[in-house]
């Protein structure tokens, strides 16, 4: 728990921002990680659903079912696909990011507290 | 269903009571707003006061243009499977929107995008080059916008064309001049709930003839125009032309300027998460709807009757509206479509003023420093100037094909503004002279190859064949965009870049405090 040494007073305003900038960048870096590797999975499913498309028509004209081809279902599928990727994401922004974030925003204010204190 | 028996193109009295009500109700909206609307923070940006859930509903009404509506189903109609390519196309820019820029861009911004690529850069360059990629993009989008309004409004309600643009422009001009964002929004919001409703309510009766069944539908026009309807046909002649668009539209969704300075209406960056994700879930049930609606118009109207009636079958969901509901039904459905038109114009002139008077007059005329009062005045005296352009630009094009107008939009919104704004952002190393060249790079490479495509050559010139190839650059315009900014970057760097950078980076994570 990082709150700990943010609290002590002993420590030095500039050190204890150089940590908590840190601490920062490694937030910053799972948030781009994390959105980087959803951006790919949505270009990887739009761009293989453009390429059947292109290069394997007949392939999307097999039916399934009755009424419906494997193309129409597909089309479909990349919709419901684009939900989920935006339903992952804000639900591990909400549960995960947003409680690091409020713990930077925390350990900001209480460094710059300390260094008007000083 | 013949063509003969259709009312369209005639006067309805059910649709100019409903357009006279969205008319009233949305003055309303706007003198309520105008009340409401003193700082350039309410003008830009409603005062940063709209929740994630109406900024959701505004996005999804600043989205979902007419194209979306008629095209979609009138190419769905006539062509079948491959007018669905659109409703994905549309829709997967969004997860790209919320990934990569919604949050950075509310925590490093104001008003405009230029704000974020400025931040850590010098300013005036910037925001040169980005005003001419924002203006590039409005400019062709409302054009594709008002010759599409003059149209449709002809053919629903039997009004002249030039009546139709310049009521369209004044509209337009009411709005954003009076009432600012806030106005905007709730113009877009209720245009975003109409729409909703009536595509719902649409496919809800077409899928009462088929026993709720979806693929009953599909059956039924498979059976009566051919397995065909169901697989990719004739639109995709071109894999790298299908990939291109499809580029355009992932990529160019993050780079339009009226939907990212949406994102300053919201309190911070969580809502303006929540917003993406709102507007994800409605425009993919919108797109969704498309395939019940135009498979419906298919089986139930009929290619030929929508052709019949306008070549291009932008008629085909008014037509089936009539069918199913008869003229009342048609009205509501003529006026839905003339409330997207006008909310989504709205925005984009909205956009277009703050890149004339925030990002030219006050950053860069004024260096920052406008006197009390001035930016505010140039963003109306800009609306005015954007209005007047728009409705002359309406008259201009008049009958022309403009349909790849609004793929051109995307295509410079992919390669003039997009990759500046992600390089700004993401890369530390990138320079103001990079960025700058990127913009103007990607925007005016666009419009070469545009020039030079088959879409303007041969359907529009007549000629014979055309320089480049493709119909849609992106696939070009954009890599060309992203590799100048990086190249450009690194041959002349910012003295003070990497510490610039590292002084944003605390914004770019918990936002301005």
């Amino acid at each position: 728990m990082p709150a700990e040494p943010l609290h002590s007073e002993k420590l030095d305003a500039k050190a204890l921002s150089d940590a908590a900038l840190v601490r920062m960048r490694g937030v910053a870096r799972t948030r781009w990680r994390l959105a980087g590797a959803l951006t790919a999975v949505m270009i990887v499913v739009y761009f293989g659903f453009l390429a059947l498309v292109a290069w394997a028509p007949q392939l999307l004209a097999r039916r399934v079912t009755d009424g419906l081809s494997l193309g129409v279902l597909l089309g479909a599928i990349v919709i419901v696909a684009a939900w989920l990727l935006t339903w992952v994401y804000v639900r591990w922004a909400n549960r995960v990011y947003d409680p690091m974030v409020a713990e930077q925003r925390a350990a900001f204010a209480t460094a710059r507290d300390a260094k008007e204190r000083s | 269903m013949t063509p003969e028996t259709s009312s369209i193109g005639q006067p309805n009295a059910v649709a100019i009571a409903f357009f006279a009500v969205f008319i009233a109700a949305t003055l309303g909206i706007t003198y309520w707003a105008a009340r409401r609307t003193r700082t350039t923070d309410d003008f830009y940006a409603a005062g940063r006061t709209v929740t994630a859930g109406q900024n959701g509903l505004a996005l999804a009404g600043d989205y979902m243009s007419a194209a979306s509506f008629l095209g979609i189903a009138g190419l769905v109609a006539t062509s079948g499977f491959d007018g669905l390519l659109y409703s994905t196309g549309w829709l997967v820019g969004w997860p790209v929107v919320l990934f990569l820029v919604a949050e950075p861009l509310r925590n490093l911004g104001r008003y405009t995008f230029a704000d974020v690529v400025a931040a850590r850069l010098n300013p005036r360059p910037v925001r040169i080059a980005a005003a001419v990629g924002t203006l590039a993009t409005i400019t062709f989008y409302l054009i594709a916008q008002m010759v599409g309004a003059g149209g449709l409004i002809r053919l629903l309600l039997g009004v002249p064309y030039e009546m139709a643009v310049i009521g369209v422009g004044l509209a337009m001009m009411a709005y954003v001049l009076f009432g600012g964002m806030l106005a905007t929004t709730w113009v877009q919001i209720v245009k975003a709930v109409l729409l909703l409703g009536g595509a719902a309510m649409l496919a809800l009766l077409v899928l009462a003839q088929f026993n709720f069944s979806p693929l009953a539908l599909f059956a039924a026009a498979a059976e009566r125009y051919g397995d065909g309807v169901l697989a990719p046909g004739q639109l995709v002649q071109n894999p790298l032309d299908a990939l291109s668009l499809g580029l355009a539209l992932m990529f160019g969704t993050a780079g339009l300027p009226h939907i990212l300075m949406r994102f300053y209406t919201v309190p911070d960056a969580r809502a303006a998460r929540r917003s993406v994700f709102f507007a994800t879930g409605l425009i993919g049930l919108f797109y969704l709807l498309t395939f019940v609606l135009g498979f419906g118009a298919m089986v139930l109207v009929g290619p030929d009757a929508i052709r019949a009636v306008d070549a291009g079958g932008n008629m085909a969901a008014p037509l089936l509206a009539e069918l199913l509901g008869g003229r009342p039904f048609l009205g509501f459905i003529a006026a839905v479509a003339f409330a997207t038109i006008l909310a989504v114009v709205a925005g984009l002139a909205l956009s277009g003023a703050a890149a004339i008077s925030h990002d030219v007059w006050a950053s860069v005329v004024r260096r920052g420093e406008p006197k009390p009062g001035e930016e505010l005045l140039v963003a109306r005296i800009a609306t005015v100037c954007l209005a007047l352009i728009a409705m002359a630009l309406g008259v201009v094009f008049k009958g022309q094909n403009v349909a790849f107008m609004v793929g051109l939009a995307f295509a410079i919104a992919a390669s003039g503004n997009f990759p500046a704004l992600l390089l700004a952002v993401f890369w530390p190393r990138t320079s103001t002279t990079g960025a700058a060249a990127s913009m103007v790079i990607g925007t005016l490479t666009t419009l070469a190859l545009i020039t030079a495509s088959p879409a303007i050559q041969i359907d529009l010139l007549q000629h014979e064949s055309a320089w480049f190839p493709l119909r849609n650059p992106a696939i070009v315009s954009m890599p060309i965009s992203f590799a100048v900014g990086m190249l450009v970057s690194l041959w002349r760097p910012d003295p003070d870049g990497a510490a610039r950078f590292a002084a944003l980076e605390r914004r770019t994570l918990l936002g301005a405090e």
